[in-house]
């Protein structure tokens, strides 16, 4: 059936009337690449300007009018041999790029007067050891007053602002004493410089600037990197539905989908939208929503949820108001519920400078009050009160925890863990428990076929006529085949099953029925709770080929691993007793529990938790959502529910659960190493701020032992990358490398197989 | 020291062309995509077939 592709959501119109839109690119290593999707596009009638930017691999396309139906653009992007995915740039992305313009752009002022006003200070510190004149001394004093005032005031408002905020809301940052401490130093100056005196500190206020502007600028770098990644995996993820509209079908992105719409959802697809069955009767396999294994059978009337898979029968949905389901009301009601109960957990780098701010201030204060008591004059006291709080401004603390969360989340990223919150570092090491549900997190999010079982002759013919077939358990045998060519001439009868010509004699692949096999008790899921059976028959010899959950390849390894660290490790799954009970059994689990409903799992997570225990929660499903959100720290996988992933702190990729392992390995590490920085900090104020009480801090002393701490921060975090957080146990796990997504839009799911992969930008 | 009233502002004049040229560049959107750039020299399609013979 021809259908049309309406991606006129994803075009932005610019007001001279062209068009623009952004796609996702795959596929994309080489210069080679650039050039031929650049030149092939460049083709196409009407197109402006086509520009693929590599670090991000995205394309950027620009046409004039509404010349070119952006499906085509699509098409010829897929005709050069890489997948195309339609993206619409979030605006929390737009407003991270300002932002790390604007970063980068302080930056470079401050970097800039730093330097020229380090070089008038050098000359006046040479100068005070010989003959410099007062009258040339001032001269090269108001050159810096004229260089460091406007520069401090443009390259300091990130935290200006920042301080600001805090203490509006009556609250300490980091940012608060470095602000008093860069005006004050400023003020000082200024006063200094007008009574002939001979020490100034503009270059110190300018270089605190420039070595914090550095931290945020890394920072903020890290994590415009992920948000980036992330946002091109979600446009690989995206799911497309079948709008009927009027009599004709269209293909539309899931998210241009509106309450009211009625979609089409054929057998093997996953079901875009929360929705009503209005016609058609078909098994649905819901283990993405409850983590329920068993399919189950739904008819008009029946209410729906987005992500479960069709297995039999094409129903028409239509799509109902999000949350309307009951399913779905009780998750987000459960969600609201464990969000409010959340405690933010205070960073480390926020307790560290509310300790820090008052302890500066107040000593700073005392210094003042000490010289006048000792009979020192009010410009001295107050000189010697600003030397403390410029050599105690927290130069080194604030570099201490960006610098490791640098480092730490580029070794997440490159170990296919990508981070949504800015803390989970921190949280994610401090888990001492880990809960996985079983469904989908603990096993593979597709079904496979159990081949041990099965001559093999006989399941490459069967898994060959699976080609043909879009059944989600013939998507799972479909796997196995070795030769991907399909049996030419290959006939599906939806709802039972596919036949074709094998060699000369028929073969039959589907229900028992449909292969002329005696129904028996076996198919229907009493006998073996775990496995679905599909039926292949040839020449009069037939084999039930079971389909079942199948662990993640490197699971038993990993639970192992994360127990041999001291964590401990529960499951937690709402599928039946039955099916939970071997899975747990063959990790080594200590604890499991099954047929938990999204309540349930919340409630033994506060149990958990009102044991003092750090819970980090992994899971994929609708219904695990809410406990994701009630625990301390959590983890999805990519192929979870959306939901799920929104409420997760953090996605790994991949077939594997190595990364769970790798997380918890690298942010230990990484806290260790932000403990140890915030000690060097420490260390550092314990050894300059008797100096500076005593009266004995130069603008050049205070220039060294500034730059001395924060470079050797900055190497104590780096030291992160030298090293390899230990060994993974057992079995070791390599690094993920590339990423496999369900990709080719609009096909049916299960086709993971030819899902396309992707490289990390790293 | 005279020579200072002119070589002062020539030292700070150069300095600030090169952050201006930095903001530019940075505006101009330069640094948007480093990698690209990093492989976009390698073809080369710029020069043509003549050329090299010759």
């Amino acid at each position: 059936m021809a259908e049309i592709l309406d991606l006129s959501t994803f075009v932005e119109r610019t007001p001279s009337g062209n068009s623009h839109i952004t796609l996702a690119v795959d596929g994309v290593s080489c210069a080679g690449c650039i050039r031929k999707i650049e030149s092939g596009l460049a083709k196409l009638p009407g197109v402006i300007d086509v520009r693929l930017n590599f670090t991000q691999k995205r394309l950027i396309v620009d046409w004039r009018g509404g010349e070119i139906d952006p499906a085509r653009i699509v098409k010829a992007v897929e005709d050069l041999g890489y997948g195309a995915h339609p993206f619409a740039p979030a605006r929390i992305e737009a407003a991270e790029n300002r932002q790390a313009k604007w970063l980068l752009r302080c930056l470079a002022v401050a970097g800039f007067a730093a330097m020229n006003v380090m070089l008038l200070s050098i000359s006046v510190w040479s100068g005070n050891g010989s003959d410099m004149t007062q009258e040339t001394r001032d001269l090269f004093h108001w050159l810096s007053a004229l260089i460091a005032l406007p520069a401090a005031a443009y390259a300091g408002q990130p935290f200006f602002q920042s301080a600001w905020g805090a203490l509006r809301t009556r609250q300490l940052n980091m940012d608060v004493p470095i602000t008093v401490g860069v005006v004050l130093a400023l003020a000082l100056s200024v006063s200094e410089t007008a009574t002939h005196a001979a020490h100034a500190y503009f270059d110190s206020a300018l270089m605190l600037l420039f070595f914090l502007l550095c931290g945020r600028y890394l920072d903020q770098m890290v994590r415009r990197r992920t948000k980036v990644f992330a946002g091109n995996l979600a446009s690989l993820k995206a799911e497309f539905a079948h709008r009927l509209d009027g009599g004709e079908v269209a293909r539309v992105p899931a998210d241009a989908l509106s309450p009211g719409d009625c979609v089409l959802v054929r057998p093997g697809e996953r079901v875009p939208a929360d929705g009503t069955v209005i016609a058609g009767s078909s098994a649905i396999d819901e283990s993405l929503v409850t983590g329920e294994t068993a399919p189950r059978a739904v008819a008009a009337g029946a209410t729906i949820y987005a992500g479960s898979i069709n297995f039999s029968g094409a129903l028409t949905v239509r799509v109902d108001t999000a949350g309307s389901g009951t399913l779905v009301d009780e998750v987000e009601r459960l969600l609201d519920k464990a969000m409010q109960a959340k405690s933010r957990t205070v960073r480390l780098a926020d307790r560290a400078s509310r300790l820090y701010a008052p302890v500066v201030h107040a000593t700073a204060a005392l210094t003042a009050l000490g010289w006048l008591v000792a009979g020192a004059s009010v410009h001295d006291a107050i000189v010697t009160a600003v030397a403390v709080l410029i050599i105690t401004c927290p130069c080194a603390l604030a570099l201490a925890i960006p610098a490791v969360q640098v480092v730490a989340s580029g070794q997440l990223f490159r170990s296919g863990v990508i981070l949504n919150t800015g803390d989970a570092i921190e949280r994610l090491a401090e888990a001492d428990t880990v809960v996985f549900d079983k469904t989908g997190t603990l096993t593979l999010p597709e079904p496979c076929a159990d081949a041990a079982s099965i001559d093999p002759d006989l399941l490459e013919r069967a898994a060959r006529l699976a080609l043909s077939s879009r059944h989600p358990l013939a998507v799972a045998l479909a796997r196995h085949a070795r030769e991907r060519i399909p049996y030419p001439g290959a006939v599906e009868e939806p709802g039972a099953g596919v036949r074709a010509l094998i060699d000369g004699e028929e073969g039959r692949l589907g229900s028992p029925a449909f292969c002329g096999v005696a129904d028996s008790e076996r198919y229907d899921g009493t006998a073996d709770a775990e496995a679905s059976f599909i039926v292949f028959c040839r020449g009069g010899r037939s084999a039930d080929i079971p389909i079942r959950q199948v662990l993640r390849p490197d699971a038993v390894a990993v639970v192992q691993a994360l127990i041999a660290r001291g964590l401990e490790v529960m499951v937690l799954s709402g599928d039946r007793p039955a099916t939970v009970a071997p899975v747990a059994e063959r990790l080594g689990a200590q604890q499991w529990r099954a047929g938990l409903n999204p309540a349930e799992k919340i409630a033994v997570i506060e149990l958990l938790k009102s044991q003092g225990r750090r819970v980090l929660m992994v899971g994929d499903g609708l219904n695990d959502a809410p406990a994701l959100a009630a625990a301390h720290v959590s983890l999805s996988p990519i192929s979870a529910a959306d939901l799920t992933q929104a409420h997760a702190d953090a996605l790994f990729l991949g077939d594997r659960l190595g990364p769970v392992l790798r997380a918890v390995a690298v942010t230990r590490r990484a806290r260790m190493l932000m403990k140890q920085n915030l000690a060097l900090a420490v260390i550092y104020n314990a050894v300059a701020m008797p100096v500076a009480i005593a009266g004995l801090v130069t603008p050049l002393i205070a220039a060294i032992a500034m730059s001395a701490s924060s470079i050797l921060v900055t190497l104590n975090a780096l030291r992160a990358r030298l090293t390899v957080p230990g060994a993974v146990g057992a079995g070791a796990v390599p690094a993920q490398t590339a990423v496999t997504a369900s990709a080719s839009a609009g096909e049916p799911v299960g086709s993971v197989a030819r899902g396309a992969s992707m490289e990390y930008a790293s | 020291m005279n020579v200072l009233i002119y070589l002062v502002p020539v030292a700070l004049a150069l300095g600030l062309t090169g952050l201006v040229a930095f903001l530019w560049s940075l505006k101009s959107g330069q640094y948007d995509d480093l990698d690209g750039a990093a492989v976009r020299i390698l073809p080369d399609d710029d020069i043509s077939q003549d050329s090299m013979l010759g």
